[in-house]
């Protein structure tokens, strides 16, 4: 019998464990190039939403007179709008519109669309039916039109906007959280835990949640790339922060006005949103490989 | 005839893994002669299904031959391309794949599946291959072969989808068939039968057999030669009679000994008192499930009653659909009987509910069959360990952690396990860790549910050895169920013959070895793998 357990201890998983310890560098020259640069993305948006005052000297709201629509150049890195304003220093000013915009939708979705899905998938019988027939109402209505009615009704502003976009994506987080939970339940593991005697709750918080959750984080960091678009579109069509905000979508929609002569103004933002909402995908199919 | 129809030299197979070449099979050589069957026996991860799939030229995509030489008929074609083994696949050499439930296409019949074979080596026109089909099934014992080619493989049983397979692989008349663990997921009296089959398309068609099994039952009843197998390296090869009569390495030796079904001396048991002190009292156990309509239902079990001594085990054995597991999800409280009692030490557990079942449910413990799923990943050792006792009205951090690591060197582990995730175990490991979660509440029953079936059999004889040490040391009382009739004699005192819901045979081991009451009992005793050599209860007792 201890033959067995010596014998073993020289097995290829307890390699593996050993090759888990040499040093973070040796780790971290094993990232890929696209999820570093995808990290570098997020690192350089967040600095600008942290200390917009860093990377520009330029205000993002007060125009310099006489400077109107002037082209890229090394005073205006890119160029400035119709009212004088630095293009680049209204990008990063807007930053942190953007990202919390983007943050609290993703919280809200996720916490309340993952409580949903657990207790669905975890309780099942007629809860899981009540609660998925509600999340499949959600998702039958397109979004934009669920978000916009949710503007209506909570009335204009950067946070009610966030809560409209966060309000669409419970359906994806609770239908994901579900499923998962289900796989997680039908586990030989979760039966031996009720069989040694744990309560439902003791469970659900110990096995159930831990395991099912991985997907679901993948999932909020690709829903975060979402919601920069869906704030930046809601911005766009004049439901987002009012003017003068330095909002990303909002600036798009400036810019629409003077596309013939400036292109600048609409292709600068929209590229930042672009690059975003790739990092942020990058970085969600990075979390979900990590699931067991 | 005098050279061998196959002849493998000095092969070498590494797959990559991550950056580098882990190799698998180190420098292997062994022959075979037309028309003979040689068994390829190891455990899991001995390379023997890696040193099979080289042969068909199947190796998974991250293989390679990093030297050696297949020689079929003479040639070489270990560094064949795809393409080049096409026209060998099927013709000359074929395979009868592992798991008959996932080897068939489930969208197309079971005659357009056999009939495939015929078509990719352009055997005649349609009609032509519809009259072989048909025949081969036929041959095969699938009858009446008319209906049975129009079926699709959910309509079959895992026995009727082996036959199929078997009809596949011998339908081009090959030299060579590579079967690999052909029975491993069939019931013993299935499994038997399909052995007899292929024994008997061999014999008619003068085909040789690369049997590949971990199962030396098997090989010693079917093989003419054994080759050994350990961690990729051959370990003894020779005639059957001669490598069981006197085996040549430690190896196996020790698996000769470990094997149950080729052990005839059973470890002397004490004889079960015969007080009238029942841990266990199963009572008109039935059990109906519902299927379709409310009306509906099946009979999963039909009383079923049965009492085990207390610090006695008792086994259930069956097939699959004999209502095993049924009877033990009842005992542990998972599923409520349709009628029945059963008294856990004098108390009827199909009363309790709710908190009472909760509290109860520390007198008995399961231990699963899966070591891998039966253990949360994301867990540590001691963590999975202890989880029971937070459940309770856990006692002090301190004490519980000297009860964990008391508990594991108990089930013979190391402490250095203790922050180990289940990951970095073996099977046989985390078996030992599921035993240990079970037994840290100080239960007084533990259910044993096919509790070694996924294990080795070295470790399979290691973990019933230590089950028994617990048993002598703490006074268990066991409910063991297995499939496999051979370790149930190995370790229970009485047991529960089960077949399709109904208990058909009970009492103690010996009596129902030696006497059995019902028809079904007789033919799973014959069926045991391993019988047809007598040479070898001697040779393992003077081991």
């Amino acid at each position: 019998m201890t033959s067995e357990t010596h014998g073993e201890s020289s097995a290829p998983g307890i390699a593996a464990i050993d090759g888990n310890q040499t040093g973070w560098t040796a780790r971290l020259r094993r990232v890929p190039v696209t999820l570093a640069l995808a990290w570098l993305v997020v690192l350089i948006v967040l600095l600008w939403a942290v200390a917009p005052g860093l990377f520009t000297s330029y205000s993002g709201t007060v125009g310099v007179p006489g400077e109107q629509l002037r082209p890229p150049s090394l005073e205006h890195v890119l160029g400035t709008d119709g009212l004088g304003r630095d293009l680049y220093a209204r990008i990063v000013y807007g930053a942190v519109h953007s990202l919390s915009g983007a943050f609290v939708a993703v919280t809200v979705g996720l916490l309340s669309g993952t409580l949903l899905g657990l207790v669905a998938g975890a309780r099942g019988g007629w809860t899981d039916a009540t609660i998925m027939r509600l999340v499949d109402s959600m998702l039958a209505v397109p979004s934009l039109l669920l978000s916009l009615s949710i503007i209506v009704l909570l009335g204009f502003g950067t946070v009610e906007v966030a809560i409209a976009v966060g309000a669409v994506s419970v359906a994806r987080f609770a239908r994901l959280a579900r499923s998962e939970v289900i796989r997680v339940r039908r586990s030989d593991y979760v039966e031996a835990a009720f069989g040694s005697g744990g309560t439902f709750w003791a469970v659900l918080w110990r096995h159930i949640l831990p395991n099912s959750l991985t997907s679901v984080i993948a999932l909020a960091a690709l829903q975060f790339g979402s919601a920069i678009l869906a704030i930046s579109t809601l911005g766009f069509l004049g439901y987002g922060a009012p003017p003068p905000t330095p909002e990303w979508g909002l600036l798009i929609a400036e810019g629409r006005n003077y596309l013939s002569r400036a292109w600048w103004l609409t292709a600068a933002p929209g590229l930042v949103v672009v690059l975003v909402v790739l990092a942020a995908d990058r970085i969600s199919k990075a979390i979900g490989k990590t699931a067991p | 005839m005098t050279a061998p129809l196959l002849e493998i030299d000095d092969l070498a197979i590494s797959y990559k893994v991550g950056d580098h070449d882990q190799r698998v099979v180190h420098g292997v050589s062994f022959h075979i002669d037309r028309g003979e069957v040689v068994a390829l026996v190891g455990e899991s991860g001995s390379g023997k299904t890696t040193t099979a799939q080289a042969v068909l030229g199947l190796l998974a995509g991250n293989g390679r031959i990093e030297h050696g030489a297949i020689r079929l008929n003479g040639t070489d074609i270990a560094h064949w391309p795809q393409k080049r083994l096409d026209t060998i696949r099927g013709a000359v050499v074929s395979l009868i794949p592992q798991d008959p439930g996932s080897s068939l296409n489930p969208v197309r019949t079971i005659g357009a599946q056999v009939a495939e074979v015929l078509q990719i080596h352009g055997r005649g026109d349609r009609r032509a291959i519809r009259a072989q089909t048909l025949d081969l099934l036929t041959r095969v014992g699938l009858v009446p072969a008319e209906m049975r080619a129009d079926q699709y493989p959910h309509e079959l049983s895992g026995g009727m989808k082996q036959r199929v397979l078997i009809a596949i692989a011998v339908a081009l008349k090959p030299d060579l068939i590579v079967a690999d663990e052909p029975t491993s997921a069939l019931d013993v009296t299935v499994q038997r039968v399909i052995l007899d089959l292929i024994d008997e398309l061999r014999r008619e068609n003068g085909t040789a057999v690369l049997l590949v099994t971990h199962d030396l039952g098997v090989a010693a009843d079917r093989a003419s030669r054994l080759v050994v197998l350990q961690g990729g390296r051959i370990q003894e090869q020779g005639a059957v009679r001669d490598v069981l009569a006197s085996p040549q390495s430690a190896y196996t030796r020790r698996l000769l000994s470990d094997a149950p079904s080729l052990t005839k001396a059973r470890p002397a048991r004490r004889a079960p008192t015969s007080g009238e002190d029942f841990a266990i009292v199963v009572e008109g156990l039935t059990h109906d499930f519902p299927v379709g309509g409310a009306a509906k239902s099946f009979r999963a079990l039909d009383d079923v009653s049965f009492k085990v001594r207390r610090g006695t085990t008792h086994a259930i054995v069956g097939e699959s659909g004999s209502g095993k597991t049924t009877t033990v999800r009842g005992v542990v409280g998972f599923l409520k009987p349709t009628a029945g009692r059963i008294l856990i030490d004098g108390e009827d557990m199909t009363t309790l509910k709710g908190e009472a079942l909760r509290q109860f449910r520390r007198n008995i413990q399961l231990v699963y069959q899966n070591p891998f799923g039966s253990l949360d990943p994301r867990q540590t050792i001691a963590q999975i360990v202890e989880e029971p006792l937070l459940n309770f009205a856990p006692p002090p951090k301190a004490e519980r952690t000297k009860k964990v690591a008391d508990m594991l060197h108990r089930v013979g582990l190391p402490e250095s396990f203790l922050g180990r995730h289940p990951r970095a175990l073996s099977g046989g490991q985390r078996q030992r860790v599921a035993i240990a979660r079970a037994l840290v509440l100080d239960p007084r029953v533990l259910v044993l549910d096919e509790a070694v079936s996924a294990l080795d059999v070295t470790v399979q004889a290691q973990i019933l050895a230590l089950l028994d040490e617990l048993q002598k040391a703490l006074g268990l009382t066991y409910l063991f169920v297995s499939h496999d009739l051979a370790v149930v004699q190995q370790i229970s005192d009485t047991v529960s013959v089960m077949y399709k819901g109904r208990q058909v045979d009970s009492g103690p081991i010996d009596t129902v070895f030696s006497r059995p009451d019902s028809d079904y009992t007789r033919e799973l005793i014959d069926a045991i793998p391993g019988r047809k050599a007598p040479v070898l209860a001697l040779s393992t007792a003077s081991v």
